[in-house]
């Protein structure tokens, strides 16, 4: 078994009203920093978790986003790089102490 | 378990079950406030339960249930407890869901919508008036529709927000309970704290035995606290268990047969 | 590592030798001036700590005091004022996890928080994000543990600019028999370390709060802590519940140079050793050297001493709530605490050098030149006749909206202060009135207060007025002070102006506290709260009390504001008449040092008034009599803004209709003086007009003086001098309230979190 590191990104649906958002829009223009047509803020999960493959690792990610990551009625999930940790993530990296 | 089979034991009354998930906070004032207030049996319900025979009310409490991670609810739905808390409201069980355990009851799908944080990005603790839009249920029996209760919040999410359609549909079938309004009833921009969707505070679900409210009940239920309006929804759901099983008992003949809650 | 090179010659003296770096790090950090007090110690035990009811002085993680029917209350308050100049709402809300584990530490379940918070103007953008991230933090780690954040102040000031204080005081209630204690006793027993694992956050965070803040400090930030609440209320609800088996012999919370000082200190109280085994130690982090472990401030963790064979009814507790334990050594009977890694000893050090054999310096005192130039300081003129009421008003407007005097909603309406059904008064009022469910009617008042103004013009007279004003705070509310904690911040004292004014302010808390029967019970000490530099700034000596009162019945707690028009005013206690006599500029009418100089005319100057002990004693009784009988409308001390601002106070706060006054303030004196000085031991009161004679009785019972000032009336605030007829205030009330609900909203308008 291989150790794949996969990234999900969990967004507000866009017809989701982002306070969070506008309150950070508005601190970048009270920054000077003009031309800023939108922001939207998210949330990202790290994920290591075995898999044979690639394909295994993404689809066993996008089921943890349907069932727990990703609050369906708020909600959408992407997941992006999904890619073999050379040293088997965590475990390869020695936890000391335990 | 049918709602025939559960009820109170004749003079010992309703029987309430409070749910305690870990960061559960409001658990113990729940509990205070049916042991000493309203008088009747209460038990804590650990969040690894999965038999919640012989009681006849459970009631989520308010907290950080999880620390609140990922999302308020997100984690505590997955509780073992909560499958029996479904199969309990399934059952005609009544369910109460508070602040915490409002958003509970959302992330299990037990109720439609969702919460977001408050518009105001803070949280906030302060006395709201509730309009009464659904006086019909076991928990609203003693109350009437368009009548003002004083309850307080305190909770950084809930920004109740659901979908157009979803919205209608919960609306037509009187689905909304509690909706945060001025002295005069008016459900007005002004009087909501949080930006929830059409000032929303509390919802039910159609059989209308489970309800989620933001604001604390059992905070309004002694003089001593400022209001004694949060009592009204313990008492009428009270009145609604034990009126059940008095006539469940004057009436054997329609099967089921009396007291002694047995799943 | 902040030691100098004397005390590491001692070091090696005590030693025999040279320590190691695991050795070095832990006298590092027990020897830091935040937990050895080397500065402090000897002027602090001037301070009275005994009383009948103390059950717990000062030497153990909080004190104690008895409420009858085998109940026991027990509070503290910690400083964390140089995390939060660095990361603002982590240092707050680890601020608050701290002071939360010491009450927990003595078996009491923790009931209330309350914050006492000082910053520079907030019409700066840095200091709006310090307030904000202080009040934020605060509220996320307050409201995550259930516990209700019922109190506290605000203020601002330019010497807290670069140097913020953020004093976080937390109560507990306990039964008698359950209290616990931090003591490593019975060698053989064996050491638990129970909660979150231990990582690298916050190494050497108590010898960072032992010395200036500089440009360096931003370097530092790694070394602020990030808190978890939500293991903090797990590990609440675990050792409660480990507690009742009895077979907890020891409980010690780890804070400040953790591991090293919660095995120092246990087995220094019970006069025991400790070997520790650090492999057994759970870590975050990988490759930690013992040394990092020893001094790690990793918060939520407690140590446990368990009874030798009972240790499965403890684990049994932390895993049913999901938390994470490891036994990591035995107590000993040497005096020695060892710690090993790897099979080897990595160091080895009588308890007794880590504790009781900490240098105790005795500073260098010098009166600073400043004080006599400042006292004798002249004071802005008078209003002019031709100006009034036009410049009282808009002076009782510039008090009422300074962050001093001003409306507090916008903060603690984000501090959950309802939740365990326990609040009976809410904040906003003199105190905050917690019932006590076990004991019937009776509850605990709870306050916090300071004023570095005062302290700064005369530390003595300053350290007194705050003592006095907390428990005269809590008679307001029909409550006996129990005792007090307090927080110390001060500059750095290895400078002679600072120990001077430690000394002064230890002193004038010490007489005050002597004179009131009120013991104090524990305290926390923060130095170097200045920056280096040329354009450095040292902030006011301020002295926070945090003082617990007892309520005999919850259910009779005047409220502040006044309730029916027609009702009488009246003040208890001197009424100033004359101007008084004094012995210096503006203490005769209170104005030295007054929030009136400061938000009128931006002036910190004149001599504060003295505290006539006698008569405060005896304005309190009265008050507290007067309070639970039922009689009074309204019940509020008089500090700063002085008479008027109380007066106005009560109309803000007070029942609909019953917004507004008429009153008539002494002849003679100055006129700011009369409206707004700060004279000591003054209570405004409302009473029916039929019950006033008895008001006038109880008083006259007590020789303490009593004062008819007017009626209520609805609508707008007037006053005018005795006998005379031009109005000195007269504005409406609904104007006041604009500007004193709205003003922190407006201040911190653009904050971000």
């Amino acid at each position: 078994m291989a150790v794949f590191r996969a990234e999900a990104h969990i967004t507000l649906k866009h017809g989701v009203l982002d306070p969070q958002g506008k309150a950070v829009h508005g601190a970048l223009e009270a920054l000077g920093y003009s031309g800023v047509e939108q922001v939207r803020l998210g949330k990202l999960v790290e994920i290591e978790v075995q898999a044979k493959d690639s394909a295994e690792a993404r689809s066993r990610v996008e089921e943890m986003c349907r069932k727990l990551l990703a609050n369906p009625v708020l909600e959408e999930y992407r997941v992006a790089a999904v890619e073999l940790l050379p040293n088997g993530g965590a475990a390869g990296a020695g936890g000391g102490g335990r | 378990m049918t709602a025939a089979s559960c009820g109170p034991t004749a003079g010992a009354g309703a029987h309430f079950g409070v749910v305690v998930f870990p960061g559960s906070n409001c658990d113990a004032d729940c509990y205070h406030v049916i042991a000493r207030v309203v008088g009747r049996p209460v038990d804590y319900v650990w969040h690894g339960e999965s038999d919640l025979a012989g009681f006849d009310c459970i009631i989520l409490p308010g907290g950080f249930a999880y620390g609140d991670h990922l999302r308020a609810g997100a984690i505590a739905r997955f509780s073992p407890v909560m499958g029996a808390v479904r199969r309990f409201a399934d059952a005609g069980g009544c369910v109460l869901g508070i602040c915490n355990g409002f958003q509970v009851l959302l992330e299990a799908g037990m109720l439609p919508g969702a919460m977001l944080q408050n518009a105001s990005l803070r949280f906030a603790c302060r006395e709201t008036l509730l309009r009464v839009d659904n006086a019909g249920l076991p928990f609203t029996g003693r109350l009437a529709a368009g009548q003002v209760l004083k309850i307080p919040i305190a909770h950084y999410q809930g920004n109740y927000f659901s979908g157009e359609q979803e919205l209608s549909a919960l609306e037509a079938r009187g689905g909304v309970v509690f909706r945060y309004c001025g002295p005069d009833g008016d459900a007005s921009p002004g009087a909501n704290p949080n930006g929830s969707l059409r000032n929303i505070a509390g919802i039910c679900n159609s059989a209308g035995n489970v309800l989620g409210m933001m604001p604390h009940p059992e905070r309004a239920s002694e003089d001593i606290l400022g209001s004694t309006d949060g009592r009204l929804l313990f008492l009428s759901v009270v009145d609604y268990i034990e009126g059940r099983a008095a006539a469940r008992r004057a009436a054997p003949a329609t099967g089921g047969g009396g007291g002694g809650g047995s799943v | 590592m902040g030691l100098k090179d004397a005390e590491y010659e001692r070091i090696v003296d005590i030693l025999g030798r040279h320590p190691n770096l695991a050795e070095l790090g832990m006298f590092a950090v027990l020897w830091s001036e935040h937990c050895g007090y080397k500065h402090s110690k000897l002027a602090l035990r001037r301070l009275p700590t005994g009383g009948w009811r103390v059950v717990q002085g000062p030497g153990e993680n909080a004190g104690i005091v008895d409420i009858g029917g085998g109940w026991a209350v027990c509070w503290k308050a910690e400083s964390h004022n140089h995390p939060s100049a660095i990361e603002p709402f982590q240092g707050a809300a680890t601020g608050v996890g701290g002071i939360v584990r010491d009450i927990l530490a003595m078996g009491a379940r923790p009931v209330a928080v309350l914050d006492s918070l000082r910053f520079g103007d907030p019409a700066e953008p840095r200091v709006r994000y310090l307030i904000s991230g202080v009040v934020g933090g605060i509220a996320a780690y307050g409201n995550c543990i259930g516990v209700p954040t019922v109190g506290g102040e605000l203020a601002c000031d330019d010497s807290y600019r670069d140097n913020c204080l953020v004093n976080v005081m937390c109560v507990g209630v306990a039964r008698r028999d359950r209290l616990a204690r931090g003591v490593a006793a019975g060698p053989g027993n064996p050491v638990l370390l129970a909660g979150n694992r231990t990582g690298r956050d916050g190494i050497h965070g108590c010898t960072f709060a032992s010395e200036e803040l500089g440009e360096r400090s931003q370097e530092r930030r790694p070394a602020v802590q990030v808190g978890d609440p939500f293991i903090e209320k797990l590990l609440i609800e675990a050792c409660l519940e480990a507690l009742g088996t009895g077979a907890v012999v020891g409980l010690n919370d780890l804070g400040a140079a953790g591991l090293t000082s919660a095995c120092a200190e246990t087995a220094a109280r019970a006069g025991t050793g400790m070997d520790i085994d650090l492999d057994r130690v759970k870590r975050r982090e990988p490759g930690m050297s013992p040394y990092e472990v020893m001094i790690s401030e990793s918060q939520e963790r407690m140590l446990l001493i368990v009874e030798r064979g009972r240790e499965a009814e403890v684990t049994a507790v932390f895993d049913r709530w999901g938390l994470e334990w490891a036994e990591i050594g035995r107590v000993t009977d040497d005096g020695v605490l060892r710690v090993r890694e790897g099979g080897s000893l990595a160091a080895e050090v009588p308890v007794a050098a880590l504790t009781r054999d900490v240098p105790v310096y005795d500073p260098v005192v010098e009166e600073p030149p400043y004080l006599r130039r400042a006292w004798r300081a002249p004071l802005p003129g008078d209003f002019a006749q031709g100006e009034l009421p036009g410049a009282a008003n808009r002076a009782l407007t510039a008090i009422l909206a300074s962050p001093e005097g001003c409306a507090k909603d916008w903060i603690f309406s984000q501090y959950d202060h309802m939740v365990q059904v326990n609040t009976v008064v809410t904040p906003g009022a003199d105190a905050a009135v917690l019932r006590v469910k076990e004991l019937g009617p009776a509850g605990l008042a709870v306050t916090t207060d300071g004023n570095g103004r005062l302290c700064y013009l005369d530390p003595r007279r300053g350290a007194a007025l705050a003592v006095a004003e907390a428990a005269r705070n809590v008679s307001c509310l029909g409550a006996e002070p129990l005792g007090i904690t307090n927080c110390l911040n001060f500059g750095n004292p290895e400078k002679p102006h600072v120990s001077w004014q430690f000394a002064a302010a230890v002193d004038g808390m010490a007489a005050a506290c002597r004179a009131l029967d009120v013991p104090v019970t524990g305290g926390n000490v923060s130095f170097y709260n200045e920056t280096e530099g040329a354009a450095g700034r040292r902030v006011h000596p301020t002295p926070v009390i945090g003082l617990v009162g007892l309520v005999a019945d919850v259910t009779r707690c005047p409220k502040a504001g006044f309730q029916a028009p027609g009702d009488v005013v009246g003040l208890i206690g001197p009424d100033g008449a004359g101007g008084g006599a004094g012995d210096g500029a503006g203490d005769g009418d209170g104005l030295g040092g007054s929030l009136y100089l400061y938000a009128a005319h931006g002036l910190v100057a004149g001599r504060p008034a003295a505290v006539d002990f006698d008569l405060e004693r005896r304005v309190q009784d009265a008050t507290r009599e007067l309070a639970r009988s039922g009689i009074l409308a309204s019940c509020h001390d008089c500090s700063e803004g002085g008479l008027l601002a109380a007066i106005a106070e009560c109309c803000l706060l007070a029942a609909p209709g019953a917004g507004g006054a008429e009153v008539e303030v002494p002849a003679g004196g100055r006129v700011d003086g009369a409206l707004y000085g700060e004279l000591p031991s003054r209570v405004v009161v409302s009473a029916a007009a039929g019950d006033w004679p008895r008001v006038e009785a109880a008083c006259a019972a007590r020789g303490v003086p009593v004062r008819r000032l007017g009626r209520v009336a609805p609508g707008r605030i007037v006053a005018r001098r005795a006998g005379g007829t031009q109005a000195l205030v007269d504005v409406a009330t609904g104007e006041l309230r604009a500007a004193w609900a709205g003003a922190l909203e407006s201040l911190m308008g653009g904050a971000r979190q």
